[in-house]
């Protein structure tokens, strides 16, 4: 497990997301209106959408695919869709945005 | 200001009652302390669904709504099977006939109604049973198991529900009725008399024209006797003649009451404290036993218990739809004509089909449909909205003739349909999936069908047949969208009201729209926010910054993604004229960014598929260099212009079609629309550019231009409705931009023009773009003022630089 910084939070869109690649597939952080930092894998749990292009509205983002809408806090698809995309830890130090991933 | 909780009463456990406290709950779950009296002593269920259980089509436990650990787990006490006798107005407490005294801040009446029975000898007798709650449902099939001959007195909606149930429990059962066809609220003459054939054929039998004068028997029901002497055997008498709401307490506690409990628009009766939903209400003069304006006032009652203070009832016009399989029948609205009325009929006896529309000023008043109920929703949403149907008339009576045409073969009734037929093409829905969610998870709304089982959720060509099987799984009036469709569940305002809230109020930005209007979410959601952003466009064009966390992920990165979370690119070929550089260039560009695949739109365009995001700008930027625009295949925008190559070239041709597709596509291009906006010009009757499935379709004839609106060749296809003639170039551009104008204007986002002008009507299109001159030429002239502010090449700016990050990963982690 690591931390690793990605980038500043002004890097992060308001109610947007960026990727960050990494050897295991791409990760999604997305920052809220009210500047809170989710990550999830960038991949929604229905049909791989690509989560990062979302649009994000509380703290939630709706896959660009198929209109599923996934919960940021858990990263789970909110009902009656079922499924769920892997969470990440993200935090802010510094004014450094920090994600943690698995070596 | 006291952190004490509101203590709300409710008298009556029934469906309106508590859908006032799931709406409530959803506002304001914490700020009450909430008590419920019912007098059944079960939790709630739906008593639209007694007749399947009497039929034996379901379960008492089907019909649940809200069990024990609803009440617990919302923290509401119930106190089932207990009889409120008493409200005290000056305590403001109610006493149940135990003892019991609770107090209330605020108190809601839904006491429902009460069957009537007859004032006549005998009715008291054992073997006399009302229909009304589950505990009369049982007492029907205990008699049915030892009984023979049931009677049941009342052709309505009810009796005949009832009959076919007990008919179907084994009974021999008469319906007593006392006009000359059963239904008659709901049916007219001819279609009440095919109802009647087609029980009869069931086994029932029909005693018309008969009023009952006395029940017969010693201990027991024996028989009934009719006025003028005529007896008829019975074992078991269900009185089915109707229901009167049940004021009785509140008449006691001196509360204003007429036929039912007087309300004004907020559910309020004449004491402030105390509100009132369901069918013991009265409302401006109405009173309503369906389930659709029970929900419609439970909405309302609910915020202004919790104070939001916004909504009104305005009444409900309501459809009715018999419960008995196999039967399909529909009914709305005023369907006797009047001496200022109109009749359309039809009338086919070997199908078994009959069809009545009643029409005033070319408008919907009623409807009657037997046999073939498919496109009911579809004439009582006209009928609501009030569509002017002067258009339609010649082949208004064949339904909406686009529903659910695909892989169907033209099955006219979902009933009949098996559990193994696809009703959603898109998802691969069957019926019976649908039919099982519906009856499982208890679903009423087509939005809830569509959460649970995304039937009708995609191209929403089937959902005339969802609310069909929504309507003949849980009773007709669950399958009617609620008179007002708000935007999505932030709001309780439809798109109207918000268009119009924007221009009246001045609303500029998302932020002040949303706060203003009280939105209840801090940021909208997907459906909202692109809506917006729309609206505010279209009325500020000058003055509002897009907002791109808006704009869904193709308009926000101006192109198309795909499956694999590549895009595609589609520059813009001005009227589908090309040359061999321009081909030449798109042909580099593609091999440069070793795009896969290269394919020719439907639209006259080429597609680059395959295009990592990252590669966009770039690419743009060659194609820009080469003299390429976008084509805006990806937005909520005018797509294409589509051409044959008219007189210039073509022996037939008659105008040049070409040079007057480029002019049309240079003066539209760029503009945003409520949803794609497609364009054609032909250059003669041949119509080689397929113009009349276009939003806008323009035919050069030998005099002049035909010009062509509302035609769709996507998911329903739809032939354009003829809009007028015009003589010169510059007023097909003046046509054009004033049509695009009011569409963009008025329609809701999302809304093609195909169902803008069946909603609104041709002839209120005809009225702005042709008749009225001057309103014609302020339509064109905002449209052009607006394009001054939309025709900047997005796919330059951002090859330039703009938007950057958006095309850029923020990191990449080894």
């Amino acid at each position: 497990m690591n931390w690793i910084a990605v980038g500043k939070l002004e890097d992060i869109p308001r109610q947007g997301s960026r990727v960050v690649n990494t050897s295991n597939g791409a990760i999604a952080v997305f920052r809220s209106l009210d500047d809170e930092l989710f990550a999830l894998d960038n991949r929604c749990p229905h049909k791989g959408g690509p989560l990062s292009e979302g649009i994000v509205h509380g703290k939630r983002v709706t896959c660009p695919l198929h209109n599923w809408t996934i919960d940021l806090e858990t990263g789970s698809a909110v009902a009656p869709d079922v499924g769920c995309a892997h969470r990440h830890e993200v935090k802010m130090e510094n004014g450094k945005v920090l994600v943690e991933i698995k070596a | 200001m006291s952190t004490k909780k509101t203590r709300l009463v409710v008298i009556g456990n029934g469906m309106a009652g508590i859908r006032t406290l799931e709406e409530l709950l959803k506002m304001s779950a914490d700020e009450f302390d909430i008590t419920v009296f019912g007098a059944e002593p079960q939790p709630n269920y739906n008593r639209i669904l007694l007749s399947p259980v009497l039929s034996g089509e379901m379960t008492f436990q089907d019909t649940m709504l809200n069990d024990w650990s609803w009440y617990e787990q919302n923290h509401v006490t119930l106190h089932a099977g207990k009889l409120i006798t008493k409200i005290d107005r000056k305590r403001c407490v109610v006493e149940t006939d135990d003892g019991v005294v609770v107090p209330y801040d605020r108190l809601l009446i839904a006491t429902g109604s009460n069957p009537i029975m007859l004032p006549i000898p005998g009715m008291n007798l054992p073997g006399v049973l009302a229909y009304r709650s589950i505990d009369d449902v049982e007492k029907m099939l205990a008699a049915s198991k030892t009984s023979k001959r049931a009677v049941v007195i009342g052709g309505g909606l009810l009796g005949l529900e009832a009959a076919n149930g007990l008919s179907l429990q084994g009974m021999e059962v008469s319906v007593v009725h006392l006009c000359d066809w059963p239904m008659e609220r709901q049916l007219d003459k001819v279609s009440g008399g095919l109802l009647q054939g087609a029980l009869e054929k069931r086994g029932l039998k029909f005693y018309l024209s008969r009023q009952t004068e006395a029940v017969l028997g010693e201990t027991t029901v024996t028989g009934l006797r009719f006025k003028g002497g005529e007896e008829i055997p019975a074992d078991l008498l269900i009185m089915a003649a109707g229901i009167r709401p049940n004021i009785a307490l509140a008449k006691s506690a001196g509360i204003h009451c007429e036929r039912g409990i007087v309300v004004n628009d907020t559910m309020q009766t004449y004491d402030p404290k105390i509100y009132s939903v369901g069918e013991c209400v009265q409302h401006r003069g109405q009173t309503y036993g369906l389930v659709a304006p029970l929900f419609e006032q439970a909405k309302v009652a609910a915020n202004h218990l919790a104070e939001y203070g916004r909504m009104r009832y305005e009444g409900s016009s309501v459809s009715t739809k018999l419960k008995v399989t196999g039967i399909d029948l529909f009914s709305a609205g005023d369907f006797n004509a009047g001496p200022d009325d109109e009749e359309l009929l039809l009338q086919d006896a070997a199908r078994g089909v009959y069809k009545k529309l009643v029409l005033r000023n070319n408008k919907l008043r009623g409807a009657v449909m037997y046999g073939d109920t498919l496109d009911g929703a579809w004439y009582f949403q006209m009928m609501r909205d009030g569509t002017d149907v002067t258009e339609m008339r010649e082949h208004i009576l064949f339904g909406q003739m686009h529903i659910g045409d695909s892989g169907l073969g033209g099955a006219s009734s979902v009933v009949n349909m098996a559990d193994t037929a696809e009703i959603c093409g898109c998802n691969g829905v069957c019926k019976g999936a649908i039919v099982k969610a519906i009856v499982e998870k208890k679903l009423f709304t087509l939005e809830e069908v569509r959460a649970h089982t995304k039937a009708s959720s995609s191209c929403g060509s089937c959902t005339g047949l969802v609310e069909s099987l929504l309507a003949s799984t849980v009773g007709g009036d669950y399958s009617i969208k609620p008179s007002k469709k708000t935007i999505c569940a932030c709001t309780d305002l439809t798109h109207t009201e918000v268009r119009e809230a924007i221009t009246r109020q001045n609303l500029k930005t998302l932020p002040e729209l949303m706060k203003t209007l009280s939105w209840k979410t801090p940021d909208g959601c997907h459906i909202c926010r692109p809506s917006l952003n729309f609206y505010l466009i279209s009325a500020w064009p000058a003055e509002y910054q897009d907002d791109s966390r808006s704009r869904f992920i193709n308009e926000r990165v101006h192109a198309n993604i795909q499956k694999d979370g590549t895009y595609s690119v589609i520059p813009r070929i001005w009227g589908g004229v090309t040359s061999p550089a321009e081909l030449r260039s798109i042909a580099d560009i593609a091999e440069k960014y070793k795009v896969p695949t290269v394919k020719i739109t439907g639209g006259q365009r080429i597609d680059l598929l395959g295009v990592s995001k990252e590669n966009l700008p770039k690419m743009w930027g060659d194609l820009v260099e080469a003299g390429f625009v976008s084509g805006h295949a990806y937005g909520k925008a005018l797509r294409t212009v589509k051409t044959c190559v008219g007189s210039e070239w073509c022996r037939f041709g008659t105008q040049d079609s070409t040079g007057l597709g480029i002019k049309v596509e240079k003066m539209t291009w760029g503009s945003w629309t409520p949803h794609k906006f497609k364009i054609a010009v032909s250059g003669c009757p041949r119509n080689c550019a397929e113009a009349t499935i276009k939003d806008f379709g323009i035919v050069c004839v030998d005099s002049g231009y035909e010009l062509h609106v509302g035609g769709n060749g996507g998911i329903k296809v739809r032939v354009t409705d003829f809009l007028c003639k015009v003589a010169t170039e510059a007023e097909v551009l003046e046509y054009c931009g004033a049509f695009m104008q009011v569409y963009r204007e008025e329609a809701h986002y999302l809304e093609r023009t195909a169902p803008w002008i069946e909603r609104v009507g041709l002839a209120y299109v005809k009225q702005r773009v042709v008749d009225d001159v001057a309103g014609r030429a302020e339509l064109y002239a905002r449209f052009l003022e607006s394009q001054l502010h939309s025709q900047d090449d997005p796919w330059k700016e951002r090859a330039e630089g703009k938007d950057a990050s958006e095309y850029a990963s923020l990191a990449t982690v080894e």
